[in-house]
């Protein structure tokens, strides 16, 4: 009995302290230097036009179907950076089926336009599928080289200079090895408002 | 795939150079001996010895080290318990979210005491930011902590040469989140955060985007509680979409980053474990059977998802691979990590306990979803959790011992010591307890209306959320097919008029109790019964436990009582669905 009440008496003080170490010191801590050291990252890597925040470089957006935009991918939250969750269809859903036939339908309708003879099995996976976080900043560079006739015919800026922008604003792999290349939505996006402007 | 492969096979070669370094770091802190850090450390941990007022030196016995650590997991839980329930009185909540109801609060408390990190609450929808630091960032310390510190219990038993103590719990809890958990965590917070995973305390902003819209992005300390959350793989994240979100995780650097946070510590053990016994190459036989499973659940997991899903096939949707597109099931996937990275993360999640995702679960093919669940089916011991892994795969150890023993007709023995009866009767305690939880959980589930309604997906799918909601929970991982629902909030964020399911909270929560503690008990026990035992020189009749041969008899001893135990449940669910083109 008495080591459980010796017990007792120490892993409550134990939590406590713990609790002001690794809950109060530790975070506190990594804030005040993430805040001095890297201000712009541990803030969101925000995205100001005319000091006003567009954005953030790390969250997607919706585009809304306009057409001097390159378009997001697919997303089950409608961009939500503050209400997140998975698509969850399964593998074998129909509805989920269903979700990439439309998909599939209304991205050919709206590239095709601009791509003559621009068939099923050209679009890239990613142009069809939701993201996981609902807010994938990135689409593949097949993606932006499609949409890339498209926005480059609509603003009347060469299709060369739009794909000179696409390589601009695509991160590569992590020491040219680790994950897959990815062309920042909005940043390209806002590349292409400044060309404009010029 | 061949750029797929290589990123995977690099990783493991960073992986198995990194073990030894590290393994030989955890075991002189296991010894209590001088490191590196001690100049700076040493102070600190003297000062927390006299604040919680114990004598490092003053070693215990099996019992009173387990009696430590469930008192100290019962008052972490009655801790947390209480800070979910009062959230709405504390500071730092900029969102203004209400305090969590009891039965979901059962659930979280439960589940991170029990570094499983299983999450019904929607992290940026639900939770302050003084919960997340005060409350889940001290848990996903501690928690890991006792797993480590059981294991080095355990080990102690293995390598006493006389007398039954394991060493001073008190001492071990303050000395790993010293000397371990908390310099990698914060040097690894930093790095993070440098990369553009965010730390801030200020509230969600609000803006216009460029197309005429509105966006809101929650904020918080987020890398502080990721470094942890990955390191102790404990897994839950600070968002609801896990490492999947840009703000936990940013680039295909934070991801194999964190990937190495995850791996470091269970898999570096082995080699601890090794060192610790006086037998170096027990220790890398360990690591090579988890190695060879490992790299069967990678191989298969990423071949099913850059194969594609029936879904997609149906719609008719090109899913090879061609210049600029990943092909494959990218249906909840990111595309800064494709295919290969999410396979990785999947495997490297399910095989430790860690269950942070990267992907949706949810949407893999069926094969893809199998391995996972086949992951935790083993009892997490491929890796597994930091500490419980090994403690649990040591279990095993002794089993393939006890049988091997059978077969040839030898008393059964292990680093010198016999194996009795008493040993293989704790051992099978340890190693049932979790399966049985889980069978008994899923069928209960499967078969009440208070089970099915957690229940999105129609057809096999819908099983297999349940199987995986329960495999998930008794082997203390926390990954989800997140479909499977407890907690619904209709005006998220906040949990104004949401609704808790009573039924999934609280026997999910109970599961994981019981997961936790029972096998973590059986563990200690067979430790205390192996310490007091005279050390019988090998002769030429012992059968080795590092010799290859060992390596394949463990690995055919752990795949074998995982299949006997889940393979009917797997055909019902993963298997059906991989094996079939149809729809539901």
């Amino acid at each position: 009995m008495n080591g459980l009440r010796k017990d007792l008496t120490t892993a409550t003080i134990a939590i406590v302290f713990l609790t002001l170490v690794l809950g109060v010191a530790y975070p506190l801590v990594t804030t005040g230097v993430a805040q001095l050291v890297f201000p712009g990252a541990s803030n969101g890597s925000k995205v100001e036009v005319d000091g006003k925040v567009v954005g953030s470089k790390l969250i997607g957006q919706d585009f809304k179907g306009l057409s001097r935009y390159f378009q997001s991918r697919p997303s089950a939250t409608e961009y939500s950076g503050n209400v997140t969750y998975f698509n969850n269809l399964g593998p074998n859903s129909h509805e989920l089926s269903d979700f990439f036939a439309e998909q599939l339908a209304a991205y050919l309708k709206r590239e095709r336009p601009y791509n003559p003879g621009l068939a099923a099995t050209e679009v890239p996976v990613d142009a069809v599928t939701t993201s996981a976080s609902g807010v994938d900043p990135h689409i593949s560079e097949a993606n932006a080289r499609i949409q890339a006739r498209r926005v480059a015919e609509i603003r009347g800026l060469p299709l060369d200079r739009v794909f000179d922008l696409v390589s601009e604003h695509t991160d590569g792999r992590f020491l040219a090895l680790f994950g897959e290349p990815g062309v920042n939505v909005l940043q390209l996006n806002l590349a292409l408002d400044r060309e404009a402007a010029r | 795939m061949a750029q797929g492969w290589v990123q995977i096979v690099v990783f493991l070669l960073v992986l198995t150079a990194l073990v030894p370094l590290v393994g030989f770091y955890l075991a002189r802190v296991f010894r209590g001996e001088r490191v590196f850090l001690s100049p700076v450390l040493g102070p600190v941990e003297r000062f927390s010895y006299r604040v919680l007022r114990v004598r490092p030196e003053e070693d215990q016995d099996w019992k009173a080290y387990a009696r430590s650590i469930v008192v100290f997991s019962l008052v972490s839980w009655l801790a947390l318990y209480l800070i979910l329930r009062t959230q709405s009185i504390q500071p730092l909540n900029p969102e203004g979210f209400g305090s969590g109801p009891w039965n979901l609060s059962f659930n979280t408390a439960s589940s991170f005491v029990t570094n499983t990190n299983w999450q019904y609450y929607g992290g940026e929808t639900t939770l302050s930011y003084f919960v997340q630091m005060v409350g889940l960032t001290v848990q996903n310390f501690v928690s890991a902590a006792v797993g480590i510190a059981a294991l080095a219990a355990v080990i102690r038993g293995f390598a006493a040469r006389s007398g039954a103590t394991l060493g001073n719990f008190w001492s071990d809890l303050v000395r790993i989140n010293l000397y371990v958990l908390l310099p990698i965590s914060l040097i690894a917070a930093l790095l993070l955060v440098s990369q553009g995973v965010i730390q801030t305390l200020d509230g969600s902003q609000t803006f216009h985007t460029i197309a005429g819209g509105t966006q809101t992005l929650a904020l918080g300390p987020v890398a502080s509680q990721e470094a942890i959350k990955e390191l102790g793989t404990n897994g839950g994240g600070f968002f609801n979409v896990n490492s999947a979100y840009p703000f936990e995780n940013a680039s295909s650097l934070t991801n194999m980053v964190e990937l190495l946070l995850i791996l470091v510590i269970p898999a570096s053990l082995t080699y601890t474990f090794g060192r610790m016994v006086g037998n170096r190459r027990q220790g890398w036989a360990l690591y090579a059977a988890m190695m060879a499973m490992f790299i069967v659940a990678v191989a298969v997991v990423y071949t099913a998802e850059q194969h594609g899903s029936p879904a997609q096939h149906h719609a008719g949707v090109l899913t090879s691979a061609f210049d600029g597109s990943t092909g494959g099931n990218m249906e909840g996937k990111e595309q800064r990590f494709g295919i290969a990275e999410s396979s990785l993360w999947t495997a490297v999640t399910t095989v430790t306990s860690c269950g942070a995702v990267n992907a949706s679960l949810d949407s893999l093919t069926g094969i893809g979803g199998l391995v996972p669940l086949a992951n935790m089916g083993t009892g997490e011991v491929v890796f597994g959790g930091v500490g419980s892994g090994l403690y649990y795969m040591l279990l095993f150890v002794l089993l393939t011992v006890f049988i091997a023993g059978l077969m040839v007709g030898r008393t059964p023995e292990f680093l010198g010591k016999k194996i009795e009866s008493r040993e293989v009767k704790l051992v099978l305690v340890g190693v049932l307890v979790t399966p049985l939880l889980v069978l008994f959980a899923t069928a209960w589930a499967v078969a009440s209306p208070d089970g099915t309604q957690s229940i999105y997906n129609h057809g096999p799918q819908g099983f297999s959320e349940s199987l995986y909601a329960y495999m998930s929970q008794a082997n203390n991982n926390g990954s989800a097919f997140a479909g499977y629902t407890g907690f619904i909030q209709p005006n998220a964020p906040g949990n104004a008029g949401a609704e808790t399911f009573s039924f999934a909270t609280l026997l999910g929560g109970v599961v994981m109790l019981l997961a936790r503690f029972l096998p973590m008990i059986a563990a200690l026990a067979v430790a205390g019964s192996l310490a007091g035992k005279r050390v019988a020189p090998a002769g030429a009749g012992t059968f080795r436990a590092d010799s290859p041969t060992f390596v394949v008899l463990l690995i055919g001893v752990v795949v074998i009582v995982a299949a006997l135990t889940f393979f009917p449940t797997f055909l019902l669910g993963p298997v059906v669905q991989g094996l079939t083109d149809q729809l539901f």
